[in-house]
């Protein structure tokens, strides 16, 4: 009965959400989202899009110029709606829609994982027998509310970046339901699933490609669990523990149950990488057609991930690098371009290594470091990650700094418009205010990276506290 | 035998003799065909203001007849035809703004005359495609040598754009570029003077005084070059160099005690008093120098109302008035010639009054003078639609250009019979180029006829444009347009959002602001051009020849200026520095957090602590034992183990520095 009361004040919060959006589609004109560098970046604005399709239709390449940089796909879906309009409604209806909707099943999608993420874990911490501990423990109270999935679409819908990425008409709710996409093809198994989105969301943001190691592992390993070692600890304990007694059946049992979460396999993973070659292939036809007589795929990618790489636009957004880019001497120009997106990858693999039995939160920690080292980052890319981080509440319950990232996140949303205002529109303030708050927003991006994976981390090590004391209470 | 001699002999006179004869014609045509002409139009403005207009024209002979040497003609200029093979060019100096409001902008003056502030450049070569952008970087550094002006940044990209129908018709080895920022000097005017023969020591160019020129309103120099030398078909007329200067001057007249009718009655000017100087006769190279007055159709019957007026009223006047256009005013030298337009739409023509400089010398010099005796006000002839252009929005983020068209008094005389018609349609084209940094969205284009929003299809008939790239090319936007006859006032409106330079990209007065060059909009349907009858035996004059080519009315809309945001110029290392410090602070913050194991740093710290009383005295023990040589009392494994280490730690250092050697071989060479 609770639950079913618990879903249901679930869903109204959901369409609340999406009135809410709506509502505020239709006075967008006094918002002006869609120009705030917070929302719209060079890649995901949509007015650049409109002038992409606009020189489509007048037969000139939609890349002529540094206008459009985004997908040629893009341009096809969401090109028409640009120009259309519904009578006696406002123009940024039809594509507002697309937005919204987008939203709504990223949302869902997002609950969807969660529900995995959660079957895993309380299968898991069954079968090291710490199901009663952790209930009684002070960290699922959090979850005693809502679950946990349900707080993510919650924290997703409800987000004010969400919010504005939605209104403001960018599009990044379509880069990241790509994303979601593919973690959830991932967590469920559909492997073609996961190779499609992985390789929309490669396409749209080429970011995403680094999401390519979580979704091996979790098609490889299954959803997060406690660390492996423990689980085979465990299993040790457990025939250590009882060898004799009603062996066969038992042992079968046991053997049947982490058996599927500790070998990679590589079937899924192989058919995986088979998927990719395929929708990749198909996406590179698509847009050949479609850029076919303007110059062909290869001003496609110099074009959207040359410049998303070299970094040519240097108009003000939420992250630090446009100005760094705008002050750094010439010479030093393609040194930094290089350390920057190295940084990113650098990061890869001691993530991978540390936390390879914990996929999706490894492609949360992924997601919140490229949508803080990106060329042009915005808030559609926080709200992504800020959305995801919601699924790991249980885990991440002692977390560090918590209510002070908290505060900041408050305080930097507030003061960066601010800022922004007087630098740009009264030419009072100076571009090192704004810079100020992006430098602010871009350290508690850091904290909150290092402080979750160190809270994981610590989860862990709990855990094998806890099942350690258990094998030595049962042994002694 | 004695036969082939004698032959030999008559055809090697015989070739002999017709060489000399084609020598000597070709000598003869050389000097024949090289003229330079010079002449000065002078016209009254309506706001007591006067137009001079120094026109000279040299031409050459096409080059194949006349070797490299030239009599008149500037060598510096043929060579620059030659070697960059230009078909046309024309080079403007411009400082001021013709105002098209005042001083008209339907005649061949001001759509030939009227520039846009700053150097306007553009050029047609004669060479394949892919070497026009290398032409015109040569060129623009050749000409700004040449005329000590910065043209040389005319070579960047992003300055110059290729028109395609918008600027001229046809020709697509065309480049246009323009720096609307560049200072007109006296250090540009002297190169200038420098290629006309007499410089400025002889003829009409000796009144051009220098403070006297700069003082004015608005002063344009120009060059114009066309060259039929690469042309295919036979008509050659070689190298055509026209060079003009246009300035507007206020004139200097006596400001004694005036009484009110004075103040009414339009300043009285000569040459001394506007330039200073006089005329001592002419260039003796010119094969014509003249001066010229013309008197506006505006003028012409104000100057009719006048006369009919006086006719009416004292009919016994009319004996005293000589001619009928001296009745307002009266000139202090006698017109050589009266020539007045065949064909106007008005019943009123223009008129022209010629004066040859040539008879007069050192002793009795020129100076023209025109003494007002009725107050007269009139209003020159105006383009058919007047254009201005400005910017919209606040803040340095965003903003819109707009384009305004309004509908002046002789669109509506021109068109009133048409306006019956329903589908008369005016034509406007509109050719605009934009900075990179000027990021225009043209699917926002707009149309407002008569203050309502029209649909884009309906007005624009054509438009192409080639948008801009960052830090590569313009933005370039030729469009036709065709309005509605009727309509009393048009807009079109573009968005755009500012750009964010490079603190390297910004000139050093950042925040003055950036210059959007001058749009050109043209009425290809209107013709500015002045038809004055005259005998066909005369040469026609280099000046009238020009009044009487079919061009249509242009005219440039004014520079915009527009704010950037500028960065803070002065914190780059700090910039630097700060965000490098973030990086750092992710990355070791973040593989702290990864390394970092709980249990054995507990361990550590445990034999840590175990280790911290005796390590001293275990120091001195392993101390004394290396200097005894190999101790027996370190156990046997730790020191293979410390020896395996060394190893291990060697061959590392070994592999680094062999890595160190490769990459300073292969990178550093």
């Amino acid at each position: 009965m609770a639950k079913k009361k618990k879903e249901g004040s679930f869903w109204i919060w959901v369409t609340a959400s999406i009135i809410f959006r709506l509502i505020l589609i239709y006075f967008p004109s006094n918002l002006n989202l869609s120009s705030r560098p917070e929302v719209s970046t060079p890649l995901t604005s949509l007015r650049r899009l409109a002038e992409g399709y606009w020189l489509k239709q007048s037969s000139v390449s939609p890349y002529a110029g540094s206008m459009y940089h985004g997908s040629p796909l893009l341009l096809a879906v969401l090109g028409p709606l640009t120009i259309k309009s519904i009578e006696g409604q406002p123009n940024n209806l039809l594509y507002s829609l697309v937005f919204v909707i987008a939203d709504f099943i990223n949302a869902l999608l997002i609950r969807a994982i969660g529900q995995k993420l959660q079957i895993t874990y309380s299968r898991s911490l069954k079968s090291l027998d710490l199901d009663t501990v952790s209930k009684s423990s002070a960290f699922m109270l959090v979850a005693a509310a809502l679950p946990s999935r349900d707080i993510a679409a919650l924290i997703y819908l409800w987000n004010p970046f969400t919010i504005v990425a939605c209104v403001g008409l960018s599009t990044s709710p379509i880069e990241n339901l790509a994303i979601l996409l593919s973690i959830y093809g991932a967590c469920s198994r559909i492997v073609p699933l996961a190779a499609f989105g992985w390789v929309m969301a490669t396409h749209l943001s080429l970011y995403p490609v680094i999401l390519i190691v979580p979704v091996i592992l979790l098609l490889g390993y299954g959803t997060d669990t406690p660390p492996r070692k423990l689980l085979l600890q465990r299993r040790g304990g457990k025939l250590e523990d009882n060898p004799s007694n009603d062996s066969d059946f038992h042992q079968g049992q046991a053997m049947k149950e982490p058996e599927l979460a500790i070998v990679f396999s590589w079937r899924p993973v192989n058919l995986f990488l088979l998927w990719i070659i395929i929708w990749s292939l198909y996406v590179l036809v698509l847009c050949g057609i479609y850029v076919k007589q303007y110059g062909g795929l290869n001003e496609m990618f110099k074009s959207t991930y040359g410049f998303i790489l070299t970094m040519q636009d240097l108009s003000p957004n939420i992250g630090v690098l446009w100005y760094f880019f705008a002050e750094v001497f010439d010479f030093f120009r393609n040194f930094f371009l290089i350390v920057f997106h190295l940084n990113i990858i650098f990061m890869i693999f001691p993530l991978a290594i540390r936390l390879n039995h914990r996929p999706c939160f490894l492609a949360f920690v992924y997601i919140t470091i490229s949508s803080m080292l990106k060329s042009y980052p915005s808030v559609g890319d926080s709200a992504l990650s800020l959305g995801l981080l919601g699924l790991f509440v249980n885990e991440l319950a002692e977390m560090q700094f918590s209510f002070f990232i908290f505060c900041v996140y408050v305080g930097v949303s507030l003061l960066s418009p601010v800022m922004h205002n007087l630098w740009i529109w009264r030419g009072t303030g100076n571009a090192n205010f704004y810079y100020a708050t992006a430098m602010a927003y871009a350290c508690l991006q850091i904290i909150l990276v290092v402080e979750s994976v160190s809270a994981m981390l610590n989860h862990d090590r709990k855990l094998r506290k806890l099942s350690s004391a258990k094998l030595q209470n049962v042994k002694s | 035998m004695a036969v082939l001699p004698f032959r030999r002999v008559f055809v090697f006179f015989f070739i002999l003799c017709f060489s000399l004869f084609y020598a000597s014609v070709a000598l003869g045509s050389g000097i024949d065909d090289e003229e330079f002409s010079e002449e000065l139009l002078l016209r009254p403005l309506p706001d007591r203001k006067v137009l001079s207009h120094f026109q000279f024209r040299s031409r050459a002979p096409p080059n194949s007849s006349n070797g490299r040497h030239h009599h008149l003609f500037p060598k510096a200029i043929s060579q620059l035809v030659q070697k960059f093979r230009l078909k046309e060019m024309e080079l403007s100096f411009t400082q001021g703004r013709w105002n098209y409001d005042l001083w008209g902008g339907f005649d061949p003056i001001s759509s030939n005359n009227a520039k846009p502030p700053g150097v306007e450049l553009w050029a047609v070569f004669d060479v394949p495609q892919h070497h026009v952008d290398s032409s015109w970087k040569n060129l623009t550094h050749a000409l700004s040598g040449l005329f000590c002006a910065s043209i040389n940044f005319l070579e960047s990209s992003t300055t110059y754009s290729a028109p395609d129908w918008g600027f001229r018709p046809a020709s697509g080895r065309l480049r246009y570029g323009t720096l609307p920022r560049e200072a007109v000097c006296t250090e540009n005017l002297t190169p200038w003077l420098k290629l006309l023969p007499c410089r400025d020591k002889a003829g009409v160019a000796a009144l051009m005084d220098r403070p006297s020129i700069y003082k004015g309103f608005y002063h344009s120099q120009r060059l114009h070059l066309t060259s039929t030398e690469f042309d295919s078909d036979d008509v050659d007329s070689g190298i055509v160099l026209e060079q003009t200067l246009t300035v507007v001057l206020q004139t200097n007249g006596k400001k004694a005690v005036l009484t009110s009718q004075e103040t009414k009655l339009q300043p009285s000017w000569s040459l001394t008093t506007m330039f200073g100087r006089k005329i001592n006769g002419r260039c003796v190279l010119a094969k014509s120098s003249n001066v010229y007055l013309q008197l506006d159709r505006g003028l012409v019957a104000v100057l009719n109302n006048l006369q009919k007026e006086n006719e009416i009223s004292a009919p016994g006047n009319l004996a005293y008035e000589a001619s009928r256009s001296n009745h307002g005013f009266e000139l202090s030298v006698k017109p050589d010639r009266v020539l007045e337009e065949a064909e106007s739409q008005g019943k009123n023509p223009s008129v022209l009054y010629e004066f040859a400089v040539g008879k007069y010398s050192n002793s009795e010099s020129f100076d023209l003078g025109l003494t007002w005796k009725l107050p007269v006000v009139w209003s020159c002839q105006q383009a058919p639609l007047s254009a201005s252009r400005f910017l919209m929005g606040s803040g340095n983020e965003r903003g819109a250009i707009a384009i305004s068209w309004k509908s002046s008094q002789l669109s509506q005389q021109l068109l009133h019979p048409d306006v019956i018609e329903e589908n008369c349609k005016l034509q406007v084209n509109v050719f605009q180029v934009v900075p990179w940094y000027i990021k225009v969205y043209y699917h926002t284009l707009q149309v407002f006829v008569d203050e309502r929003l029209e649909a884009v299809s309906d007005i624009v008939e054509k438009i192409r444009v080639s948008p801009s790239e960052d830090k590569v090319s313009p933005g370039v936007m030729e469009m036709i347009l065709k309005f509605p006859c009727g309509m009393k006032s048009a807009a079109i409106t573009l968005e755009f959002d500012k750009g964010f330079l490079h603190i390297d990209e910004y000139p050093p007065d950042a925040n003055q602001g950036f210059d959007i060059p001058s749009a050109l909009i043209s009425y290809p349907n209107f013709h500015a051009s002045i038809q004055f009858v005259e005998d066909k035996s005369l040469d026609k004059s280099p000046i009238l020849a020009k009044f009487q080519e079919k061009s249509s009315v242009r005219s440039y809309t004014e520079v915009l200026l527009v704010p950037l945001t500028t960065p803070d110029f002065s914190m780059p290392y700090n910039v630097i520095t700060i965000t490098c410090t973030v990086f750092a602070l992710y990355f070791g913050s973040l593989l702290n957090v990864l390394r970092r194991r709980v249990g054995e740093e507990e361990r550590l710290l445990k034999s840590k602590a175990a280790k911290k009383t005796g390590q001293l005295p275990q120091l001195l023990l392993k101390l004394s034992a290396k200097l005894r040589g190999r101790s027996l009392e370190t156990p046997q494994s730790s020191s293979t183990s410390s020896s395996f280490v060394s190893s291990k730690l060697i061959l590392k250092v070994i592999l680094v520095a062999g890595l160190a050697v490769a990459w300073q071989f292969y990178f550093a060479s």
